[in-house]
């Protein structure tokens, strides 16, 4: 068994935006039940002893915790490489320097879309557009690399250039430009947001061009969506392989999305360490590897290539975890993905918001 | 010129794989020994020129066989992002 290089802290569901294909479950967890600052520190030492290289902070929004400075300093006392994914519109310039004196090494910052209006009713937050420009100038200033994150859709790909020169702009020296994953939010608002394949050749082309022209001075990572796709994405690198989340409430996870799939217990830090949890969990090894894989996974020459695709997936679209990601041209289910674009063009969104 | 690490760039042990690597933004890469060597003189103090002294005297080398070397990776490490020039 490999150890995990990467954990993802998910600090807190808390959030200024109400973006419609939010990563968090559906099933939000309120402030009462997070974990408190000492258990973080806790599972950052636990999480270096393991073997994790770098930690990503996130949320929801994770500058909401007021104890955001500590955990901060607890992941570098750890030694982790500390990534702050944020949305920006609760920084201000002493937040930002307290965050480098505890030794913050980089910031990821989300748009959703490059003009404000749009953005503003993607995120569902007036003025955050704005703020965010602000956020942008506050960690250039403070002399942090930049990455800022573009999750793109049906809504906002026709500004996909113009997203490009916001990133330019506002100093990122890396842009993720990102097609939404369609679980939980996002599956909720899928006809809403799957993007034509048309718009999708046309991303793509965009972005090979703009590598070429930004060589030297802006890195782009692109991630593709899966619904028009022949093969399905090695999703997490493979469960429980080199990646492991927690979430506000201390559960510990193979992915951020785990909790989706209904009949599975995850460990909780509150009762086992880090360690027992990614070693000897049931949950943990129960995808792990290629074992648990049927037909036609099973032998298949991609097993250790794309682990079977994602069990999100496979849970949401077809009710069981175990079966070949329908995104697999070989899954005798993958027309239901054709059929999910041919359907899709809704214009309204159903924000994300606490039960 | 004297190098120093990029922005958010830094090298760290990796004690539970006994190995150094570099941690850089969403990336991260395991140096060879021979960068290895380098990237542990960059303190952003020392100048080229300082950093082929001390490396002629740690490998008993004669420095004027390891100055264009030296000079080529560190040009190798500011392309891959991990130092800025």
């Amino acid at each position: 068994m490999k150890a995990p290089l990467a954990l993802l802290a998910e600090l807190t569901h808390r959030c200024p935006l109400r973006c419609p294909y939010c990563s968090n479950p559906v099933e939000l967890t309120r402030a009462s039940a997070e974990l408190t600052t000492e258990e973080w520190a806790r599972v950052f030492m636990e999480a270096a002893a393991l073997g994790c290289l770098q930690v990503h902070l996130s949320g929801g929004e994770p500058t909401a915790r007021r104890d955001i400075v500590a955990i901060t300093a607890a992941a570098r006392d750890a030694g982790l490489y500390t990534n702050l994914i944020t949305a920006g519109v609760l920084l201000d310039a002493v937040l930002m320097a307290r965050l480098v004196a505890a030794g913050l090494d980089h910031v990821q910052l989300s748009v959703q879309d490059a003009e404000p209006a749009g953005a503003e009713r993607i995120g569902g937050m007036k003025g955050a557009q704005a703020r965010k420009e602000a956020a942008a100038r506050m960690v250039r200033e403070a002399g942090l690399p930049l990455t800022l994150n573009a999750v793109v859709h049906r809504q906002n790909l026709h500004n996909l250039p113009l997203l490009i020169d916001t990133a330019l702009e506002w100093g990122a020296a890396r842009l993720e430009v990102a097609h939404v994953q369609y679980y939980g939010w996002a599956l909720a608002n899928r006809d809403a947001l799957l993007p034509t394949r048309a718009q999708l050749d046309d991303a793509t082309r965009i972005v090979t061009a703009a590598r070429e022209a930004h060589r030297g001075r802006l890195v782009i990572d692109y991630v593709v969506p899966d619904y028009h796709a022949a093969r399905p994405k090695a999703c997490m690198g493979g469960w429980g392989n080199n990646f492991l989340a927690v979430s506000p409430a201390g559960r510990v996870l193979p992915c951020h999305a785990a909790e989706s799939i209904a009949g599975m217990v995850f460990p909780n830090v509150r009762e086992t360490s880090l360690r027992e949890a990614w070693e000897e969990s049931e949950a943990f090894n129960r995808f792990r590897g290629t074992g648990w894989m049927p037909a036609p996974c099973r032998g298949c020459a991609h097993a250790e290539r794309d682990w079977g695709g994602c069990r999100c997936q496979a849970f949401a679209l077809l009710g069981d975890a175990a079966a070949t990601d329908p995104a697999c041209a070989l899954s005798p289910h993958h027309a239901m993905l054709a059929d999910a674009v041919a359907e899709a063009g809704a214009a309204d969104f159903r924000y994300r918001a606490f039960g | 010129m004297t190098p120093r690490f990029a922005p958010g760039v830094r090298l760290h042990h990796d004690t539970a794989r006994q190995r150094w690597v570099v941690m850089a933004p969403e990336r991260m890469f395991v140096p060879d020994e021979t960068a290895l060597e380098v990237l542990r003189l960059v303190d952003g103090a020392r100048d080229v020129a300082a950093i082929v002294d001390a490396l002629a005297a740690a490998f008993a080398a004669p420095r004027e066989e390891i100055d264009a070397d030296v000079r080529a990776m560190l040009d190798d490490l500011v392309a891959r992002g991990a130092l800025a020039g």
